[in-house]
């Protein structure tokens, strides 16, 4: 095998592995943004999402649906879940918290990370399931068929379609411009008439939404499932927002692949043994040369 | 009525919401679905009893929230005046002391045991403290120090074949010194980007640990770690655990009183003013590097120590015990106790080391208790159990004279712990 | 301060009550320590719904030597500093032997407790060679083979049957997998240049997917894959590695060897090798105690099932055979006694492995592990 060959398939690897970072770091991203939070619940609402996925589809299965009709249908029920776990989340854990010291809300989002886990361990189970294989398969042309699998092929562009229309609903539309107003400034977007309580409603929405889409698109990659999963994912996801510069959107979508590539590369020319360590070893110099992240930016100190 | 229906509409919001997870369980190899709508009912009911329980404790929260800005509590005041007078409070702290002195022989070993790793906490949160309470820097990779300590004991006495009270002195130095070193690239960080930094340290030291097998012995950890000795006795399992209850409680008292100096000294004040107003504090000529640099190797050289302790205490360790979430625990400690506040981290640690240890009567129902344990206490208390007394004092500007006698003393101790900076 | 002071004094005083529970003597404590929370939870929990199958069919017998038996799980996510409290929580409950601690690592704290005190321990699922091998544990015993005789199996059958010479040796940088790689590797290394190892290194568990290093073992052109660690990771690695079609041999060891993963893999696993505990498929035993865990819990037995199961047996077996509860009588009948197993016929020997558990190589065909011959 060439060269080239393997550069490709790990570059591509790195690419696969990076949008989904990106779906999920991008809700810790936009939460961040509005209200200074660092989600710890995040992954697992994305591991909610993928369970619930697994439920809806082991029930339309045994009743005899064909694959496609399976997806339609999946995927909007485990988004609009994660999206009402999400939603419920920030109404009991950290709604109540909006004036209390920073910190407070971060042990909350911890208490919440442990309880959502042992739920999803306690009404469902803690062994591994197995997702069923939800995305279309197709063939792709021969030259990129020992590259790339179609299944690789969907998730990057599913990325890449649901974060365009991500940065357009934030760019163009009204919400998108009240959210945008209440990350500048929470206290100056409610004098102008921007309802804040409903904006940081919808960020949790829409971040729960994303990463319910990447939680469905990776458990259906890799063909498995447990209570566990949202923790390392998370974790990681955390750390590709900080590293494009967290509250930053397009920020969050380049530290997802930036993430993806660093550890794919480690594992594909160093060894996997330090794929974490490089990953992090990144981080920790990409910061020491730019605080604020790669497109974060370094924002003033109040007097 | 209004109550009704906002109870109403949330057992049934909670009844859509855990619908899938709660009532369908399917086997996907198997094609089966079981359906347990009896859960599903039981969701409901006890969704619409606690949500009356949540509004009651909710709308005792505002109140409370309101009478504590214009007036304090009746009964606090009361109470307060209670403890005041010197006799009863001697006689408390005599009880205490007493209580805590013969407790060991009081209770079983479990209870010790499980006491010692609770003190091991207290120090780690005392610790903490210095970073995240007092100076303000939130640290997500304390464990990193914990773990070097821990490693410096296992490997120093088995190749060395050092023991415990050599070990001490020489991890506390090194804890210094790998918190020098850490910190030093990382300090310009501010509040969040240095959390995920921390924490990315935090991760590189354990996978460091996990990885260099030669060194570490990887994975599979060091065992027969001996526990502390006294001048070469030998005691049997019991005496050896009261042994190391007083080594730790010698250890944790210490801390206290170091860390206590330390909070109304220069340094502490230093800490403090940083934590509030970093350019206001430049402006008065603070250090503001020297400064935080003292606070992250500080906060590591109680870690070192704690790490020590637990490896003497545990006589094993491997990597596994030093992940993100023991700095997530230790973090909350703090949170949960109060920032600041020393009583309140110790209360902290007890609290959140010793209640999944109570809750073990809950069978698998103890991690879910706990976790929604630590949010209802931050949701009802976020200012943590105990607030520190500095804020508090402010309110009280008779009483400020007291606390003000430690400042002499306290300065000279910063100077000395300075001068490794 | 001093209002701080009483606060706390109540607070501990309060705490300190609430947790002196006291036993009973007339009961029979089956002590199930392990993880049953966390991330590794699906590798304890199966052990506390074997012990529990166990005890009920003895209680429906009437008990042992006229008392009941008492399934007390403890749990300690398989962390050490956990597992010694586990350890002096079940030391004082007045345990009477214990089933468990998951992993090596966590035995390995706990085990000086249970030493101390007298209680015999016995693992499922401990694989560390050092816990029998080191001579230190007079009251360790296990069901489950040591990790230096797999590696050793699987490293020989890679390089024999199937005639491997580039062998790519993976693990997934636990203990328990770790071992088993170096071990392999070793085998490999020491070979005298029939076979050599092109690639070893360790994923990091739970990882979001593996495709970088299924690419680099194509990159290495080995020939068979030596996978060293539990279900989850191998089966993610044999479905990356099967949809990029490389049809290369995946051989592994006993945590893979369960049914959660051809469940998982599906007809991926179909041609994977395992090495497990001598041959049971043909046991009637093996088969009644997986209806017995279907028909009670609605649904299939995990990981460690079959060896906790015999554990439970092989300790309940023991009492009844010593005729009483003290510790020596205990382990005597452990190392004398005979028991049939969902395993086989087991007993112990001197250093507290199971005589009779060796290591077989199985291979997934249709769905189903079978022994290769």
């Amino acid at each position: 095998m060439g060269r080239m060959e393997y550069f490709l398939e790990i570059f591509f690897g790195g690419l696969t592995r990076g949008s989904i970072y990106a779906l999920i770091a991008l809700g810790y991203t936009m939460v961040y943004g509005i209200i200074q939070l660092i989600n710890f619940a995040h992954g697992e609402i994305y591991m909610i999402g993928a369970f619930t996925a697994l439920i809806v589809a082991g029930v339309l299965g045994s009743l005899g649906m064909p694959g496609y009709a399976i997806l339609l249908l999946t995927l909007p029920i485990a988004v609009i879940y994660a999206s009402a776990y999400g939603f419920t989340v920030e109404k009991i854990a950290y709604k109540p918290l909006r004036s209390a010291p920073r910190l407070s809300p971060l042990i909350s989002a911890i208490g919440m990370s442990i309880f959502l886990q042992n739920y999803i361990l306690l009404a469902q189970t803690a062994d591994f399931l197995p997702f069923p294989n939800l995305l279309p398969y197709f063939d792709l042309p021969d030259f990129v068929g020992g590259i790339l699998t179609s299944s690789e092929v969907t998730i990057v562009i599913t990325a890449a379609l649901v974060m365009a229309g991500l940065t357009s609903f934030i760019k163009f539309t009204r919400m998108g411009k009240a959210m945008r107003a209440t990350a500048q400034n929470q206290r100056m977007a409610m004098l102008v008439g921007v309802n804040v309580d409903q904006v940081i409603s919808l960020t949790f929405i829409i971040g729960s939404a994303l990463a319910a889409i990447g939680g469905v698109l990776i458990a259906s990659h890799i063909g498995q499932i447990n209570f566990y999963i949202g923790f390392i994912a998370g974790i990681k996801a955390f750390t590709a927002a900080v590293l494009g510069g967290i509250g930053s959107v397009p920020g969050a979508m380049l530290g997802g692949l930036v993430l993806g590539w660093t550890e794919s590369f480690a594992t594909g020319y160093v060894s996997s043994d330090y794929e974490d360590v490089f990953a992090f070893a990144l981080l920790v110099l990409i910061l020491i040369f730019r605080p604020a992240g790669i497109l974060g930016k370094a924002d003033s100190q109040k007097v | 009525m209004q109550g009704l229906k906002k109870s109403l509409l949330t057992a049934v919001w909670f009844m859509f919401l855990t619908f899938p997870i709660m009532v369908i369980r399917v086997n996907t190899i198997e094609k089966t679905i079981v359906w347990r709508w009896e859960n599903l009912a039981l969701v409901g009911i006890s969704v619409f009893l606690l949500s009356y329980v949540w509004r009651f404790l909710m709308s005792r929260r505002e109140r409370g929230n309101k009478q504590n800005a214009f007036a304090t509590d009746d009964r606090a005041q009361a109470f307060r005046a209670l403890i005041e007078d010197r006799r009863i409070r001697y006689s408390l702290i005599a009880a205490f002391a007493i209580f805590v002195g013969v407790f060991p022989f009081l209770f079983s070993m479990y209870q010790v045991n499980i006491m010692i790793s609770a003190l091991i906490y207290i120090m780690l949160g005392l610790g903490l403290n210095i970073v995240v309470g007092l100076a303000g820097l939130l640290d997500l990779g304390f464990v990193a120090f914990y773990a070097v300590g821990a490693y410096a004991y296992a490997l120093l006495n088995l190749h060395f074949g050092l023991g415990f009270w050599a070990v001490l002195p020489m991890a506390a130095v090194l804890g210094a010194f790998v918190g020098i070193l850490l910190g030093f690239p990382v300090l310009r960080l501010r509040g969040d980007y240095l959390a995920i930094v921390t924490l990315g340290f935090g991760e590189i030291i354990r996978l460091v640990l996990e990885n260099w097998g030669t060194f570490t012995r990887g994975p599979s950890g060091i065992s027969n770690i001996p526990r502390p000795d006294l001048f070469g006795l030998e005691f049997g399992l019991q005496g050896r655990i009261i042994y190391m209850y007083y080594v730790v409680l010698a250890l944790v008292l210490f801390t206290i009183a170091v860390v206590t100096r330390l909070k109304y000294s220069r340094i502490g004040r230093a800490w403090m003013a940083l934590r509030e107003d970093e350019i206001a504090c430049q402006a008065m000529g603070i250090d503001k590097t020297q400064t935080k640099l003292m606070a992250f190797s500080l906060g590591a050289t109680w870690a070192a120590m704690a790490g020590v302790v637990f490896a003497a205490k545990t006589s094993f360790i491997n990597p596994a015990s030093f992940t993100f979430l023991e700095s997530a625990m230790i973090l909350s400690i703090v949170v949960l106790g109060g920032m600041g506040s020393t009583v309140g981290v110790i209360l902290g640690a007890l609290i959140l080391i010793l209640l999944p240890e109570y809750l073990r009567a809950f069978a698998e129902y103890r991690m879910i208790v706990f976790g929604a344990i630590m949010v209802l206490f931050m949701v009802f208390r976020p200012q943590g159990l105990i607030r520190d007394r500095r804020l508090k004092r402010r309110f009280h500007p008779a009483e400020s004279s007291k606390g003000a006698e430690a400042v002499p003393t306290g300065e000279g101790m910063a100077r000395g712990a300075g001068s490794h900076g | 301060m001093t209002k701080k002071i009483t606060s706390a004094i109540a607070v501990a005083a309060a705490v300190a009550l609430m947790g002196t529970g006291s036993a009973q003597a007339a009961e029979i404590i089956f002590g199930v320590p392990g993880a049953h929370s966390g991330d590794l939870a699906s590798y304890g929990l199966p052990t506390v719904n074997a012990a529990k199958l166990v005890v009920e069919q003895y209680n429906a017998k009437g008990g042992l030597l006229g008392m009941k038996i008492k399934v007390v799980p403890q749990d300690e996510q398989c962390k050490p500093e956990l597992a010694t409290n586990a350890a002096f929580k079940l030391v004082s409950e007045k345990v009477t032997v214990a089933l468990g601690h998951i992993c090596s690592g966590a035995t390995k704290a706990a085990l000086p407790i249970y030493k101390d005190s007298k209680i015999v321990l016995m693992s499922p699922s401990a694989t560390n060679p050092e816990l029998t091998l080191s001579g230190d544990y007079p009251n360790f015993f296990r069901t489950i083979g040591r990790d230096d005789n797999q590696g050793k199996i699987g490293a020989s059958f890679t390089m024999g049957k199937l005639g491997a010479k580039k062998i790519a040796v993976i693990h997934d940088k636990g203990d328990y997998g770790k071992g088993y790689a170096e071990r392999a590797k070793e085998a490999v290394d020491g070979s005298g240049g029939k076979a050599t190892t092109v690639l070893f290194e360790g994923v990091t568990p739970g990882a979001v997917d593996y495709t970088a290093i299924v690419q680099k073992i194509k990159q290495s052109g080995a020939e068979a894959v030596i996978f060293g660690g539990y279900h989850p990771e191998a089966s993610k690695i044999v479905m990356t590695m099967r949809k990029r079609d490389m049809k290369i041999p995946f051989v592994s060891d006993d945590g893979v060897k369960d049914a959660t993963f051809i469940k998982v893999a599906g007809e991926f696993a179909e041609g994977v090798y395992a090495s497990g505990p001598e041959d049971y498929s043909g046991n009637p035993l093996y088969h009644q105690a997986n209806e017995a865990h279907k028909k009670a819990f609605n649904a299939d037995p995990g990981v460690f099932y079959p060896q906790a199961y015999s554990a439970a047996l092989a300790l309940l077996n023991a009492i009844e055979k010593a005729g009483s509860t003290d510790y020596d009588k205990i382990v005597k009948a452990l190392r004398t006694e005979y028991v049939e197993t969902p395993v086989g016929k087991i007993r112990f020997d001197e250093r507290g492995d199971a005589e009779g558990v060796g290591f077989d190589m199985y291979q997934v065909v249709k769905g189903e592990f079978v022994l290769v011959k």
